[in-house]
């Protein structure tokens, strides 16, 4: 992969992991006796590592030049591989985190990193950043060369991208098993990991903006605006939700520049707007090109993509209050939230809905592949979930299910029904594309991993819905005398079966992606083989690819 | 500088729902505009032509 | 011909990249803006005084253990809920709070009136093993904070960074945050004296982890959770006036 850069920007890598690694040492040095030095550690020997494999390469020839008439895939397929590999530590700590709640004793060690405080953000970013993160940034390669015909600008920034973001996932997970975190929820990363990430960011929009740019077709497809929404906007809610004060420079901890009422109202404006804009904006734009491609037909109606594309920019932006219904905040705030919220019905069901009668005529392949089934349960459960989040948002709903567990029911909803579903269907159809084959190494896995995937997601949801609404209503129960029935440890007691049974249903989503991630690795062993049978090294399956890029 | 509270919540009532309407109307009016109709028709076919290799 | 029609497609994209930002930030906007003049709505608290050092230290711990994730710190005004866990949590109540702890999930009971309710050895023995106190509890143990020494040789660059987001600290307060850390901790130690004239007379002041020989991060978290809503009285004397 390496030699596939060209001399110059094997120079370019070497010199901005020299940057890094300097950074990581002075990290190190500064934040003695100070978790930082950990990181510093971390960042130094990462980038060495990296520096040493670019180094190994650095005299092979240059790439030919006929791959500028070729896509550039190669980051993609890291990312796929990346993706998974988040996926299954994600969820393997998600699992382990829900037993904990069933059996707390089961830490098997005393120590400070395996307990539940800590482990839970590393299942949160695991899976969100880690596993989402990686599935977006390498689906939206691929999607916006496919859509612009244009190969990507260059072969080190779509690099430094990938990888830049896997180091802020890593310092991120590592972090919080020290205890560093903000307390931000899905914010945690502590202000230089936030830094760097910003950093990685802006370099990922210069690729989306020159690639789109460069393109050849008159028109921007739709896929690309739900990208380029959850790229601009996770970078305005990053920098302002992340704004702290360190102690020092050779301090990890930090302090929020906002406190109490403003802090919250900001906290949760990101908060709702990273499931806006990273789990619904991004996954959406995978939607719009994945799905109308394995259906081979174009989606249902394009206009109507276009008027609930600016539906959701604009109104999730104002829904964030309904997090702080019945709390401190302004009440004017929260009816705002509320409303918008329910009005954020009709675009979430618009593009649900466009993506079901997209299928409509299609249903006989709905029913054989289990590819495209993925991606139509993803559709269901994105109009399930929008539709519960805008009832759960009323004032009178809320004061119910808030601080229970039907919110956790909520998010992995959608969390495990739409997002993972339309990153797995969507890995599936671009597998076989990206490593040149007809299909993936077992369609019966395929299979095996749809219903373990939908019987994990219902079993969970069903055991969260269940809890949380028993939960909400033995705290607000009076008995005949006028005081509350039920003492807190109560609904505690109450809650046990349905905490084993959310650990099973997380077990069998588990158990899928582990399948997933043997399919694929399956697959890829696959396309070495036939690679070395054929040593022309042309293997012309899907479409009618060039001579395979040169260090793949 | 002064900025009353009460003021600004009120401009962010009153003119927050104009911009709403006005923006909705952009959108709907953009969406449905007849000479718009080739362009979309034909991005929403692109993404299932050949896509191996990209364009001139 | 083919320039400027390139600088078309270019001018194209950027629009597009300026009107997803517009359209989307006014949201934001509109809704947040007018929080940053609230404190011209939020209640008078003049009795509110400040962390100390050690509780400071503590918050940290709590949010370095991730005890947020679980406890809640905002109690809604909600009857079932003021009945349950004490009067409801006012805006001015975090006002210092540098980030806020308000929560989102109940796996335990709110915390926002927890100060003062237990007293310091069932914290000491209920963060040790949760089941030995409460025996249905899921919570994890934290034994590791009775072993952990405190560090607190740094605590005057925590109070200077929190004046820096604005906190009232004196530099007085930032000068002997370290001796007064070690002094909350340890009634019999010669600044106990100055750490209730810069913070108050209320302010506890001993053994919190029952040993006053060693200063541990328990000592830390328990000044924490013994001051957790009892920072002002405003939220008492509100609910006094208004039955």
């Amino acid at each position: 992969m390496i030699s596939g850069l060209t001399v110059s920007e094997r120079h370019l890598a070497l010199f901005v992991l020299g940057a890094l690694a300097l950074t990581g040492l002075a990290m190190a040095v500064a934040g003695r006796g100070d978790p930082l030095a950990v990181h510093g550690y971390i960042v130094l020997v990462f980038s060495v590592g990296l520096g040493f494999a670019v180094l190994s390469a650095l005299f092979d020839p240059e790439p030919p030049e006929s791959r500028l008439s070729e896509y550039y895939d190669d980051p993609t397929r890291a990312g796929i591989i990346l993706s998974l590999a988040w996926a299954v530590a994600g969820m393997f700590v998600g699992v382990w985190v829900a037993a904990l709640l069933a059996w707390p004793e089961l830490t098997f060690v005393d120590s400070a990193w395996a307990s539940f405080g800590r482990l839970r953000p590393v299942h949160t970013s695991g899976v969100i950043f880690g596993f989402g993160g990686n599935a977006l940034i390498a689906t939206s390669f691929h999607v916006l060369q496919r859509t612009c015909r244009a190969r990507l600008p260059g072969q080190f920034a779509p690099w430094f991208v990938l990888i830049g973001y896997n180091l802020f996932c890593l310092i991120a997970a590592t972090g919080y098993l020290m205890g560093m975190t903000q307390s931000k929820e899905y914010a945690e990363p502590e202000w230089y990991a936030d830094l760097w990430l910003v950093v990685v960011w802006v370099v990922y929009f210069l690729i989306y903006i020159r690639t789109l740019q460069r393109r050849k077709e008159p028109h921007i497809y739709v896929a690309n605006w739900y990208y380029m929404a959850f790229i601009l906007v996770v970078a305005v809610l990053h920098i302002v939700n992340n704004l702290a004060v360190p102690v020092s420079f050779g301090h990890a901890k930090s302090y929020s520049l906002f406190s109490g009422v403003q802090d919250a109202m900001t906290q949760w404006w990101y908060g709702h707007n990273a499931v806006a804009f990273f789990l619904t904006a991004g996954f959406l734009g995978m939607m719009y090109y994945y799905l109308p491609k394995r259906a081979e037909r174009p989606i249902f109606s394009y206009r109507l993509s276009i008027i609930s594309f600016w539906g959701i920019t604009f109104m999730y932006m104002w829904a964030g209050a309904h997090h702080l219904h019945y709390t401190a905040l302004p009440q004017w705030v929260q009816t705002l939230g509320m409303t918008f919220s329910i009005v954020l019905l009709v675009p979430s069901w618009a593009s649900a809905g466009n993506a079901l009668a997209t299928l409509n005529g299609a249903w006989h392949k709905v029913r054989d592949d289990a590819t495209l089934r993925f991606m139509m349960v993803a559709a269901v459960f994105y109009g399930l979930s929008t539709f519960e989040g805008s009832f759960m948002a009323i004032r009178a709903v809320n004061s119910l299910s808030h601080y229970t567990d039907w919110t956790v029911g909520h998010v992995h909803a959608g969390a495990l029904g739409w997002v993972a579903m339309i990153t797995f269907g969507s890995l599936y159809a671009l597998v076989p594309w990206m490593w040149k084959q007809e299909r993936m190494y077992s369609p019966k896995l395929i299979e095996l991993h749809f219903w373990l995937a939908l019987a994990g997601t219902v079993v969970y949801v069903f055991a969260m819905w269940n809890s949380g609404i028993i939960q909400g209503l033995m705290w607000r129960t009076y008995n005949d005398s006028g005081t509350l029935a039920y003492s807190f440890i109560d609904s505690l007691v109450a809650m046990h079966p349905y905490y084993i049974a959310r650990a099973f249903g997380g077990l069998l989503f588990l158990c899928g992606a582990v399948v997933c991630a043997f399919n694929v690795w399956m697959t890829i062993r696959m396309a070495r083989r036939a690679r070395a049978a054929e040593p022309a090294g042309d293997v012309p399956l899907y479409g009618k690819a060039g001579a395979a890029p040169a260090g793949e | 500088m002064e900025i009353e509270h009460n003021s600004v919540v009120a401009f962010a009532k009153s003119w927050g729902l104009f911009y709403l309407i006005a923006l909705a109307a952009g959108v709907v009016i953009y969406a449905l505009w007849p000479g718009n109709r080739k362009r979309f028709d034909r991005a929403k076919k692109s993404i299932l032509d050949k896509d191996d290799r990209p364009g001139d | 011909m083919k320039e400027f029609f390139h600088r078309k497609l270019e001018r194209n994209a950027i629009g597009f990249v300026l009107a997803i930002v517009g359209v989307a930030s006014i949201g934001g906007l509109v809704e947040i803006a007018p929080l940053f003049t609230i404190h011209e709505t939020v209640e008078e608290a003049p009795d509110m005084r400040l962390y100390t050092p050690l509780e400071l230290a503590g918050r940290n711990l709590y949010i370095r253990e991730g005890c947020y994730a679980c406890h809640s710190q905002m109690i809604r005004t909600l009857r079932d809920e003021v009945e349950r866990y004490g009067p409801y949590s006012l805006a001015v109540e975090s006002k210092y709070d540098h980030p806020m702890l308000w929560g989102s999930k109940r796996t335990g009971p709110d915390l926002a009136r927890l100060g003062g309710k237990y007293s310091d050895a069932w914290h000491v023995a209920h963060l040790v093993n949760p089941r030995d106190v409460v025996p249905e509890s899921v919570m994890p143990r934290y034994g590791w904070l009775k072993r952990n020494a405190l560090r607190i040789d740094d605590l005057g660059a925590h109070l200077a960074a929190q004046r820096a987001v604005g906190v009232p600290y004196t530099d007085a307060m930032i000068e002997n945050a370290t001796a007064d850390a070690r002094a909350q901790a340890n009634p019999d130690d010669a600044g106990a004296s100055g750490v209730s004239e810069r913070y108050g007379e209320a302010t506890n002041v001993r053994a919190f982890d029952g040993n006053p020989g060693l200063l541990t991060e328990m000592d830390a978290l328990v000044a924490y959770l013994q001051i957790v809503g009892q920072l002002t009285q405003a939220a008492q004397q509100q609910t006094a006036t208004a039955e």
